[in-house]
């Protein structure tokens, strides 16, 4: 193993160089069927059990594209304020590597089919940062390889590797930004945030699973440095297996260092793909990076182009749906959140859960303050993701609504989701398990009816006295100490028999 | 007049994994840098005008339906192979590459 790089003081690296990014994504689609083939696009399946003569490379097979791939590749253009290609072909990226049985992948070269657009990117103080989009091609996965022998599966000291192609073939998006410039000390903020919002967008439409734990969404960031002022850009590397938000924004910063490092002490980048280890947060060499030229790309013979018609793309368009900015614009004034409010439900990964809980019944207000404020804090005590809190929307909406109809207070509220979050089945359920219920909390009442009874010695004596309409005001006192979250009927109930009148 | 150099020759070949003896080295060279004039050729014919040609037939957009088909068994699938483990396809280890 080589020595742990060098690598330069943040601060520094920014006092000497100006970043550039560029970030490469790989989505997979979520289509019934391969690329090329009509084998089934299914994840985790038993081994070589998705495989035909196609995929598997065999000789004479001859593919056939997927209509619905080319479909999900051109609204994803769109989606990108990109052009469509009005035509575009498929070409063949020859290597050799034992998990691409066809010793080529089916790709696109110098014809995308989508090109030339950009996608905004809300920063966490709120602020936006266009990155521009170069292209998005469409091109197929490679299979799964297994290396037997060495440490952690990875390829080093392994004695022999086990190929699995359920996964060759399956649709596979490269979306390609332009140079991401002028970011500064932001660089790695705006990795993670472009990343963030690619998911975001490719999610609420539907295309793919989006899910970078098991690499349907995975991104190669590529750094390089260019002197302060100089406006020269330097030689780059590319660091794959970055499989977490966290990590894009991690490997970013760590390769920014690291140049500086090199650079300042007058050594030189040397142009390679890099492997990110999620536990040093470092990278480490790969191989070198192969020039385009020794690809030899060149038209597949097998492929017809495609031509999108200007009606086909017209009619993609009135498909694409909601998009997650126009949604946070039109939640914005729905619920007439400030910027901050809203920022602040982006940046806890609430927005989704929330209008979910919304469009379940509850109010805005209502269903912003659970998630934002307890549901967050579980979500934080946990170390999860908000979404992955054991509990959905239509539960939070449910308990919303029992507190409403008065079953609830919202402290017991609180119980119930505490119930619920530790499996103990549905707010009814554990209303139901566990015999909560606002009138098992006369105690609680009671305390409060006693103070209202205290502060109102009058109106108190005026119902001992017989005069039970007196008790309106006993009783709205109540309902106002206990946040209208009391029934009010009960808390009738017990003010009249705190004053004898039963 | 295109040229091809001997080391450009053995770079393709390691490209495309062939063992290539330093004789062949010269002999490829000389038949490649024929097929490259050739091709040289036909360049002057084709004018701005003429857009390159993949395909011989008019065709595009030709699309299959996203409907699962029946592919092989994983028997079938592993049937040819020279060597399986775990129900996969077993090769030699591959020296100094990243998956
Ligand atoms: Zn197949």
């Amino acid at each position: 193993m080589t020595a742990v790089a060098e690598i330069m003081d943040y601060d520094e690296v920014l006092e000497r160089f100006d970043p550039v990014l560029g970030l490469e994504v790989h989505v997979e689609l979520s289509t019934d069927t391969k690329m090329f083939c009509g084998c089934p696009n299914f994840f985790g399946s038993d081994p070589n059990t998705q495989v035909c003569p196609v995929c598997l490379g065999m000789p004479g097979a001859l593919p056939v594209v997927n209509g619905k791939a080319v479909e999900s590749a051109i609204r994803i253009g769109l989606a990108l304020n990109c052009e469509v290609a009005e035509q575009c072909r498929f070409a063949r990226k020859n290597y050799f590597y034992p998990d691409m049985p066809k010793n080529f992948q089916t790709s696109q070269y110098d014809e995308p089919i989508v090109f030339e657009g950009h996608l905004d990117v809300v920063l966490d103080d709120g602020e936006t940062f266009r990155v521009g989009i170069e292209r998005a091609h469409m091109e197929e996965d490679t299979g799964k390889s297994l290396h037997v022998g060495g440490a952690d599966g990875r390829i080093h000291g392994a004695e022999h590797s086990l190929l699995d192609y359920n996964r060759a073939g399956v649709p596979l998006i490269e979306i390609v930004t332009k140079p991401i410039t002028g970011a500064g000390h932001r660089a790695p903020e705006v990795a993670r945030a472009y990343v963030t919002a690619l998911r975001d967008l490719l999610r609420s439409m539907h295309v793919s699973d989006v899910r970078m734990d098991q690499g349907s969404l995975r991104c190669d960031a590529n750094v390089s440095l260019s002197p302060k002022g100089s406006g020269e850009f330097g030689t780059r590397t590319e660091t794959k297996n970055v499989n977490s938000l966290r990590s894009v924004e991690r490997a970013v910063r760590y390769e920014m260092r690291r140049h500086a490092a090199v650079l300042a002490s007058g050594g030189e980048i040397v142009q390679e793909t890099r492997h990110f280890d999620e536990s040093t947060a470092s990278t480490s060499s790969g191989r070198p990076k192969e020039t385009a030229e020794d690809y030899r790309y060149f038209p597949e013979p097998d492929l017809v182009p495609i031509a999108p018609s200007q009606e086909w793309v017209e009619q993609l368009r009135t498909t694409l749906p909601e998009l997650p900015w126009q949604r946070r614009r039109r939640v914005q004034q729905d619920w007439q959140l400030s910027d901050e409010e809203l920022r602040d439900l982006v940046n806890a990964g609430a927005l989704d859960l929330v209008a979910a809980t919304v469009d379940a019944g509850a109010s805005p207000a209502e269903a912003r303050s659970w998630w934002v404020a307890y549901l967050s804090q579980q979500a934080n005590e946990r170390g999860v993701d908000l979404a992955s809190l054991p509990i959905t929307p239509e539960q939070v909406a449910r308990v919303v609504e029992l507190v409403g109809e008065g079953t609830l207070t919202h402290k017991l509220a609180r119980q119930v989701v505490d119930g619920v979050l530790a499996g103990k089945g549905d707010p009814d359920e554990v209303v139901a398990a566990e015999g909560i219920e606002v009138v098992s909390d006369d105690s609680a009442l009671q305390s409060a009816i006693d103070e209202a009874l205290a502060a109102q010695p009058d109106v108190a004596d005026k119902i001992r006295g017989g005069k039970v309409q007196a008790a309106g005001a006993i009783v709205g006192a109540v309902m106002k100490a206990t946040q209208g979250q009391a029934d009010a009927k009960r808390v009738r109930e017990l003010v009249l028999a705190s004053c004898g009148q039963e | 007049m295109p040229t091809i150099s001997r080391d450009e020759v053995a770079h393709l070949a390691g490209l495309a994994r062939l063992a290539v003896t330093e004789a062949e080295l010269d002999t490829f060279a000389g038949q490649l840098d024929d097929i490259l004039d050739s091709v040289a050729k036909v360049n002057e014919v084709a004018a701005e005008d003429i857009p390159p040609t993949s395909h011989a037939v008019p065709l595009t957009n030709v699309f299959r339906e996203d409907v699962v088909r029946p592919g092989l068994s994983r028997e079938q699938a592993l049937a040819n192979a020279p060597a399986t483990e775990e129900n996969r396809f077993r090769v030699p280890r591959i020296l100094s590459e990243e998956a």
